[in-house]
C-alpha cells in the first residue's frame, strides 16, 4: 500500500488519461459509427460499398498496427503525440464496431416505420433523423454499452506508444519498483472503477429489455 | 426442470471445474518447485551443457535480430560466445550458447523466471538492479547521450531543459530517471524499444533520443541527418547479470571476462564492432 | 525512398522471417480458443445453472475478468506471476493471459446462448424420460452452439488481433518481428506496416465470411 500512496498522482494522473482518451474516442466512434451505419443502409449501391469496406478493414486489423500507424507514419506530417494518435486509432477501430451495432439496430427497427414516415412526406434523412435512429439506438443500447466497455480497456494500447495513460503508467512504476505484482494489482482496480459498474448497468439494461420484449 | 436435478448438474460443472483449477495450480507449484531446484545457475548450465543468453534484438552494433539465422548480431552476442567458450575451458564441461531475445523491460524478468541464465543486452551496472539481480565485473564503459538531427541547433543535454522539448527513452532503461536528473523541464515520451523509439524520433515525435552513446553511436551510424550531441552526461558501465546469490556463475564469468580481456579476443571484437563507427574514438573502448 | 523499402524490405528471408511470426500468431490463437471453448463453457453453464452462491460468485470473477485490458492481464501472468513463484515460458503466459481473458468472453456468450433455448425444450425432453445431463449434452447444448458459432468465429478473430500485444512481453509473433525487420532499416517501417496489415486482413476477413456463412446456414 506504500506503494500506492507513493505513486498516488502519477496512478491519478493516468487514469485522468485513460478516462480522456475513452471519451473522446467515444464520442468521436459514435459520430463516425452512425455515419458508417447509414451510408450502409442509403439506396445507393456505391455508398453502401464504401461504408462497408471502411467496416470490414478496421474491424478485421489489429488496433495496434493502427495505432503505430499513426504514431511513426502519419505523424511525419501531421504532427501527433502519441496520446493524440492512440486516440485517433482507437476511435477509428470502434467506429467499424459501432457501426456494426448501429446498423443492426436500424435493421431491427421495423421496415414499415421508415415507409410510413416517406409516406407521411419526410426526406430520408429526417424519416432517419426522427424516427429510425432514435428507436435503433435504444435498442442496440446495451451493445453500444459493451462498446464502450472495450473502448475503455482498448486504451490501454497507448501504453505502446507513451500515451501517458493508466496502462503506460503502471509499467513505467513497475519498471522503477519492481514491484510489478502490487502495480498491476492496482492497475486492475482503477480500470475496474471505470468498466465494472458500466458492465452491471448493462447486464441489468438487458434484463429489462427482455422483461419488455 | 427439477430443482435437484438442477442442482446435480451444477455440481458435476462445479466438481469439473475445481478439478481443472487444482490441477492448473498443481502443474504449477511443480514448475515452481522445478525452478527452485535449479536455483544455482552454474550447475544448471553445467547439467543442461548449455548456456542461454538474454540479448538485444533491436540495437545496432550490440544486438541486432539477422532475419535469416533468427538469431541477434552484434557485439553483445560475440562477447558472450567467447565468455561461454572460455567457461566451458575453465570448468570442463562442454558448453553451447543460446540466444533468446529481450526489451529493456522484459530482460529483469526473464533472469528471474529462469528463462534465460544470464543477460549479456547492454544492461547498465545500477544500486536499484543489484538488489535483485547479480552484475558480474563491467565489459562495456557507456555512457548517457541525446541523439539529435544534425540541423537542431541542440548543443548538449543542458539545450533541453525547456517544457518545449520531448526526449524520446525505453521504459525499463536507467536513461529514464537519469533525464529527471539532468533535463527535469523537458517532457519524457517512454516507448516500449528502440525501433519505435528511432522511428518516433524520426516523425518527429520528439526532438532527442536519450540512451546511452554506445547505442546511438549505432542509430548514428544508420542515420547520417542524426548526431550525438555533447559529451556524454552520466558514466554507466554495462555489467552482464545473473539471478540473485550466484556467486559461483559471477566467479567464472568474471575470470572468463579477464582472460579474454588478457588474451586480446576482448579487443578483437571492440575493432570488429566499433571501428568504422563515426564520430567514435574507438580505441578509447580497448582494454590496454 | 518507400519504393525502394518495397523492393528491398521483402528479401526471402525477411519474408519468411514474418511467415515463422504469423505462425506464432496463428499458433497461440488456436490453442487458446480451443481453451476458452472449454472452460468458457463450464463457466458460462455454471453461471446458467444459478447454484446458490457458487454461481454468484463465479459470476463476479468473470465479470471482473471481462471488465479488465487484455493487455495488463499479459503483463500481470508474464510479470507478475513469478513473484508468487509461477514461472511461465513466454508462449504459455501469452497462451494463458489469453485463454482466461476470452473464456471470460465466451462465458457470457455461452450463458446467453443457453438462455435462449426455449424452456419448452428442457421439459420436453425430460418428459421424454432424458435425465438432466442428457438433457443437456444431446437436446440443449447443440442448439446453443449453433446460434454461438458466429459470435465464437467473432472472439476467434479478436484473438487473431490481439495477439499482437503479447509483443509487449516480446513474443515473436508477426508484428514484433515486423518492427524487428523495420529496425534493420527504417525506409522499410511502411512497406512492414501495409503487409502486415494485408496478412492479418485476409486471415481475419476469411474467419468473418466463414462466420457469416455459417449464420446463413444455420439460419
Amino acid at each position: 500500500m506504500a506503494l500506492l500512496q507513493n505513486n498516488f498522482p502519477t496512478f491519478l494522473q493516468g487514469f485522468g488519461y485513460t478516462l480522456l482518451s475513452s471519451i473522446i474516442a467515444l464520442i468521436g466512434s459514435m459520430i463516425l459509427g452512425t455515419g458508417f451505419a447509414i451510408m450502409q443502409i442509403v439506396p445507393q449501391k456505391w455508398i453502401q460499398k464504401i461504408g462497408n469496406i471502411y467496416v470490414q478493414v478496421f474491424r478485421n486489423i489489429p488496433l495496434l498496427i493502427i495505432t503505430f500507424f499513426f504514431f511513426l507514419v502519419v505523424s511525419k506530417y501531421i504532427k501527433m503525440s502519441g496520446f493524440t494518435s492512440g486516440t485517433v486509432a482507437l476511435m477509428l477501430y470502434t467506429s467499424a464496431f459501432i457501426a456494426e451495432t448501429v446498423r443492426a439496430g436500424i435493421l431491427a427497427v421495423n421496415t414499415g416505420q421508415m415507409e410510413g414516415a416517406r409516406a407521411n412526406g419526410l426526406s430520408f434523412a429526417q424519416a432517419m433523423r426522427y424516427i429510425v435512429l432514435p428507436q435503433a439506438f435504444r435498442i442496440s443500447l446495451p451493445s453500444l454499452g459493451n462498446q464502450f466497455i472495450n473502448l475503455v480497456k482498448n486504451s490501454s494500447i497507448l501504453a505502446f506508444v507513451g500515451g501517458l495513460d493508466l496502462m503506460y503508467q503502471g509499467n513505467m512504476i513497475a519498471a522503477n519498483t519492481f514491484d510489478t505484482f502490487s502495480t498491476y494489482i492496482i492497475v486492475a482496480i482503477f480500470y475496474l472503477i471505470l468498466t465494472l459498474p458500466l458492465s452491471y448497468y448493462i447486464q441489468h439494461l438487458e434484463r429489462k429489455l427482455k422483461r419488455a420484449a | 426442470m427439477e430443482k435437484a436435478k438442477k442442482r446435480q448438474f451444477g455440481i458435476i460443472a462445479t466438481i469439473v471445474l475445481a478439478a481443472v483449477i487444482v490441477l492448473g495450480l498443481m502443474w504449477a507449484t511443480a514448475t515452481a518447485t522445478k525452478n527452485e531446484e535449479h536455483k544455482d545457475t552454474l550447475e544448471r548450465v553445467e547439467r543442461l551443457g548449455r548456456i542461454v543468453w538474454g540479448v538485444k534484438a533491436d540495437t545496432r552494433l550490440f544486438g541486432l535480430m539477422d532475419t535469416k539465422t533468427g538469431i541477434s548480431q552484434g557485439f553483445d552476442i560475440d562477447i558472450a560466445r567467447a565468455l561461454t567458450v572460455q567457461i566451458s575451458k575453465q570448468t570442463g564441461v562442454p558448453m553451447s550458447a543460446e540466444f533468446v531475445p529481450v526489451s529493456s523491460s522484459s530482460k529483469m524478468q526473464l533472469l528471474k523466471n529462469t528463462n534465460i541464465d544470464g543477460s549479456v543486452s547492454t544492461m547498465t551496472i545500477t544500486p536499484e538492479r543489484e538488489k535483485i539481480i547479480d552484475f558480474t565485473d563491467q565489459y562495456f564503459d557507456a555512457g548517457q547521450s541525446i541523439l539529435v538531427r544534425k540541423n537542431s541547433g541542440i548543443k548538449n543535454i543542458r539545450d533541453m531543459n525547456s517544457s518545449k522539448y520531448t526526449i524520446i527513452v525505453v521504459v525499463g532503461t536507467t536513461a529514464a530517471t537519469e533525464l529527471a536528473k539532468f533535463a527535469p523541464k523537458a517532457k519524457m515520451l517512454a516507448v516500449q524499444d528502440y525501433a519505435t523509439g528511432m522511428q518516433a524520433l524520426k516523425s518527429g515525435q520528439g526532438q532527442a533520443m536519450s540512451t546511452d552513446n554506445a547505442i546511438l553511436y549505432g542509430f548514428a551510424t544508420e542515420n547520417p541527418e542524426y548526431h550525438i550531441a555533447g559529451n556524454a552526461f552520466t558514466h554507466g558501465p554495462y555489467g552482464i547479470a545473473f539471478d540473485n546469490n550466484q556467486g559461483p556463475m559471477i566467479k567464472q564469468t568474471n575470470r572468463a571476462l579477464k582472460t579474454i580481456k588478457e588474451n586480446g579476443i576482448y579487443n578483437q571484437l571492440i575493432k570488429k564492432w566499433f571501428s568504422d563507427v563515426p564520430g567514435l574514438d574507438w580505441h578509447s573502448l580497448e582494454v590496454k | 525512398m518507400v519504393t525502394l523499402g518495397i523492393f528491398s524490405a521483402f528479401t526471402p528471408q525477411n519474408v519468411l522471417y514474418l511467415l515463422g511470426g504469423l505462425g506464432i500468431t496463428v499458433g497461440v490463437s488456436i490453442i487458446s480458443v480451443i481453451l476458452s471453448l472449454i472452460f468458457g463453457s463450464i463457466v458460462g453453464i455454471i453461471q446458467f445453472e444459478r447454484l446458490p452462491y457458487f454461481s454468484k460468485f463465479v459470476g463476479t470473477i468473470n465479470n471482473v475478468i471481462r471488465n479488465l485490458p487484455l493487455l495488463l492481464i499479459i503483463f500481470f501472468v508474464y510479470f507478475a506471476l513469478p513473484k508468487i513463484g509461477i514461472h511461465l515460458p513466454i508462449f504459455w503466459a501469452t497462451v494463458i493471459a489469453m485463454s482466461t481473458f476470452e473464456s471470460a468472453m465466451l462465458a457470457e456468450i455461452v450463458r446467453g446462448g443457453l438462455e435462449s433455448v426455449d424452456i419448452g425444450q428442457f421439459e420436453g425432453a425430460r418428459a421424454n424420460g432424458l435425465s438432466n445431463m442428457q438433457t443437456m449434452i444431446y437436446i440443449i447444448l447443440p442448439q446453443a452452439y449453433k446460434k454461438m458459432i458466429p459470435p465464437i468465429i467473432s472472439q476467434l478473430i479478436s484473438l487473431v488481433k490481439d495477439t499482437s500485444l503479447a509483443m509487449g512481453i516480446v513474443l515473436s509473433e508477426m508484428t514484433y518481428r515486423g518492427q524487428i525487420v523495420y529496425a534493420q532499416n527504417s525506409t522499410y517501417i511502411i512497406p512492414v506496416l501495409i503487409a502486415i496489415t494485408l496478412v492479418y486482413f485476409l486471415l481475419n476477413y476469411g474467419l468473418s465470411l466463414i462466420a457469416r456463412w455459417a449464420d446463413h446456414k444455420l439460419a
